[in-house]
């Protein structure tokens, strides 16, 4: 494998996934007459109205609130719950650990179709469903077995001598965890927001099932405007534009810490 | 995990909030599911205790057997796909430079889009009218059709997966590349390996740990598809691109048939077990010898 091979083969798959999305947002700066009239691979006449038409409903902005609500929890939950115990692990051997860490694994493996309905009847129980916390709560079961997994590789790969050596200065352990441990592991931090985001904002199996009328998520909205006015290209095109945005900007404000984070962590 | 850590027992109250939110959201849906798989209901005050029979059925099913063996098909495929392809790309990623964020944004992209909308992306583009890929194919003198011809259908989905996850690997790989140390790349020039044992012998050895992580995180993702395939093909034509988690959402939302909906699920859900167990292993006894 040389060097101008695989340059060659990073250029085409660059070509490859860039093209879908320029199709994307070509569709969606076209009127639904011009989409369905004569092709073209350029836009004719550019126009906005479909942007404006999305941000002129209610429906559509108050699901994208929705959406980084619920993400924004399951995020916050994920890395509270995971830090302290990705650090457990990472510094402690105790009774049934290795067992556990399995367990919680197991969970990153459970298809989501199978929890539907017990989810739904569990989530209605305790009078939580249709709420955005609900659909955080649900996702917890995916995105904290997964950070827990990122951060132990992280933690472990920092020397137990940084803790003594706290310890030695006659720092508390909650001054040291908070003003020397986290700190030096911000790119960790960092990859691991980029995984919980992304694996909370892309569902739609669970997002769908638990949410009704009033935490309509944008990914359901989405699926349901293909079915109620026909066939609005151009609007679906624009709106799958505005989705693409959020996950942008988690890279762009995490990039620093993502070629760092993924260069440092312990994975080979 | 470093050999010489402290045995503590306390350490359980570091992770209780993990065994607790987790907790709630797998072990009570688990026991509710295991404990439909056992039953006949009809509605929610009669059912019946049916021992195994939902299992029985599931497994002389043909219509699960045939959407086993597809979803099986289709996981292989693009994993065969995704890993060497990931790595490829990986390799061609300058390791320093300014272009070298910029590349890796781009690559994350497809990893930050909703499931559905990546659905939306392929079948705005793919399609045989409106579609730049399938007005392209179809000008090149191939007719291609993926709305009607199974075969199509079936490789524009991999093309979808390769687009969507083939990132997820070249970030990994990237990574582990260049986690690599200068000095091991010195003392292979030195002995006169040329690139492809550089690869083979150097590079490759050291991927393993995030090729686990990559093949363990696509097989089971690969294996739990439901969106993408739901909202490009809708599983058709026909039953043609129906995977185990479509028929199993059909199955227990659709029709309501909580029994075997429920056998099936923990059915579907020890093959996954399975599966990474029995890859997990090999690779660790390999480790071992």
């Amino acid at each position: 494998m040389t060097r101008s091979f695989s340059r060659w083969v990073l250029v085409s798959y660059g070509i490859y996934l860039l093209l879908p999305l320029y199709w994307l947002l070509s569709m969606a700066v076209r009127t639904n007459a011009e989409i369905v009239g004569d092709f073209s691979v350029l836009p004719q006449s550019p126009t906005l109205a479909n942007f404006a038409e999305i941000f002129s409903s209610p429906v559509w902005y108050q699901a994208f609130g929705n959406s980084l609500t619920y993400v924004a929890i399951n995020t916050l939950i994920s890395l509270a719950v995971a830090i302290p115990a990705a650090y457990t692990f990472s510094r402690y051997r105790f009774l049934g650990d290795k067992q556990l860490f399995f367990w919680l694994l197991t969970n990153r493996m459970a298809p989501p179709a199978v929890f539907l309905l017990p989810f739904f009847q569990l989530y209605s129980a305790i009078g939580l469903f249709d709420t955005p916390l609900a659909v955080a709560l649900a996702h917890c079961l995916f995105t904290v077995p997964l950070s827990v997994w990122i951060l132990e590789g992280f933690f472990s790969a920092v020397p137990t001598e940084l803790d003594e050596m706290a310890k030695i200065d006659g720092h508390g352990f909650l001054y040291f965890f908070f003003r020397v441990f986290l700190p030096i592991n911000r790119g960790a931090i960092g990859v691991t927001l980029f995984f919980c985001f992304m694996f909370s904002w892309v569902e739609l199996l669970l997002a769908r099932t638990l949410s009704g009328a009033s935490s309509k998520p944008i990914v359901v909205v989405m699926t349901r405007t293909i079915s109620a006015s026909g066939m609005d290209w151009g609007v679906l095109a624009a709106a799958g534009v505005l989705t693409v945005i959020p996950g942008i900007l988690v890279v762009w404000f995490v990039r620093k810490d993502l070629v760092k984070g993924f260069a440092l962590g312990r994975v080979s | 995990m470093s050999s010489f850590k402290p045995h503590d027992n306390r350490a359980w109250l570091g992770v209780l909030p993990v065994v607790l939110i987790v907790g709630f959201s797998a072990v009570i849906p688990l026991m509710t599911v295991l404990n439909y798989s056992v039953q006949d209901i009809l509605d929610f005050n009669s059912r019946f205790f049916v021992g195994f029979q939902w299992y029985r059925e599931t497994l002389h099913d043909p219509r699960f057997l045939s959407a086993f063996v597809r979803q099986i098909t289709f996981s292989l495929t693009v994993l065969l796909i995704e890993i060497p392809l990931g790595i490829a790309v990986a390799k061609g990623i300058p390791k320093t430079g300014r272009l070298t964020p910029l590349i890796l944004i781009l690559l994350a992209l497809p990893l930050l889009i909703p499931w559905n909308v990546v659905a939306t992306i392929w079948q705005i583009f793919a399609r045989p009218d409106i579609g730049l890929l399938g007005v392209g194919i179809n000008a090149l003198g191939i007719s291609y059709n993926y709305t009607s011809e199974p075969l199509h259908a079936w490789l524009t989905l991999v093309a979808m997966d390769v687009w969507h996850w083939t990132s997820l690997v070249a970030l990994l790989s990237f990574a582990g590349l260049t986690a690599i140390q200068l000095p091991f790349y010195q003392a292979a020039e030195l002995d006169g390996a040329n690139k492809w044992q550089v690869f083979r012998l150097v590079e490759l050895p050291r991927l393993r740990g995030v090729l686990i992580i990559a093949i363990l995180l696509r097989l089971m993702d690969s294996f739990m598809i439901y969106t993408e395939p739901f909202v490009l093909t809708g599983g058709g034509p026909g039953d043609t691109t129906t995977f185990l988690s479509q028929y199993l959402a059909t199955m227990a939302v659709g029709q309501f048939d909580l029994g075997p909906a429920a056998a099936f699920s923990v059915i579907y859900f020890l093959f996954i077990l399975l599966f990474c167990w029995l890859f997990y292993t090999s690779v660790a006894l390999d480790d071992d010898s």
